[in-house]
């Protein structure tokens, strides 16, 4: 519990519900669930993620603590996936909980925009005619520094 | 000292690891680029770009003025795309 790195698909809404079970005491939970993106004017047939094993669990799991932390979460958890996904299978969950809906919104963002660019997991897309590495966006960087 | 490479650097290089000694003279994360681009002209080519290249001692992200200090494994890579 806490950082899962995983192959294999997860389902998102029985994730959550272990997760609320645990919530005795928590006003709010959020759950937060990223999926294969695959745009319908340029569809893609796969995406693979590498990842690098170590550092990934050591960052998520410090990210994890800091989100604790910095926004006195409950509990909190984050699901990566690695490997090779279709388009619209869940790649990514993060959950949280707090005594109110701020801290649970805002930790849940905090973990997210931080992971995007920390967290050592490279985005490859395939598509009939080839394939392609997804490119880091500025945007990412932008969306991370708001919480520094 | 082993050297381990991801996603599109891995791809460019064509290999996942290396297993090199520098001299004494490679001190940080930037000397060690430097010098790997004086032994290899294809890793030169792939890292042309020195901005791209992210990096980390030990399985800790550290940045290009970072020193080596003991490092046993560094691991380079591009921007990460994650989430």
């Amino acid at each position: 519990m806490g950082v899962t790195l995983q192959a294999q698909a997860f389902d998102p809404g029985a994730l959550s519900n272990a997760f609320l079970e645990r919530g005795a005491g928590a006003g709010a939970a959020v759950t937060f669930t990223g999926l294969v993106r695959s745009s319908p004017d340029d569809p893609i047939t796969t995406m693979t993620l590498e990842h690098y094993p170590a550092l990934a669990r050591r960052q998520l799991e410090n990210l994890r603590r800091d989100a604790m932390a910095r926004f006195a979460l409950l509990d909190a958890e984050i699901i990566h996936r690695f490997g090779t996904l279709r388009p619209g299978e869940p790649i990514v969950q993060v959950m949280t909980l707090a005594p109110h809906r701020q801290t649970a919104f805002d930790g849940a963002n905090f973990i997210m925009d931080t992971l995007k660019t920390t967290a050592p997991f490279w985005k490859k897309e395939q598509r009939p005619g080839g394939e392609s590495w997804v490119d880091a966006r500025s945007s990412d960087d932008d969306a991370k520094a708001r919480w520094d | 000292m082993k050297i381990l490479y991801f996603a599109w650097l891995r791809e460019r290089l064509g290999r996942d690891f290396d297993v090199v000694s520098p001299p004494t003279s490679v001190t940080t994360i930037a000397d060690l680029i430097d010098w790997l681009s004086g032994e290899d002209e294809g890793f030169a080519l792939a890292t042309t770009n020195r901005a791209l290249i992210h990096a980390a001692i030990d399985d800790e992200l550290v940045d290009h003025a970072t020193p080596l200090g003991g490092a046993t494994t560094v691991a380079l890579f591009p921007p990460m795309t994650g989430g």
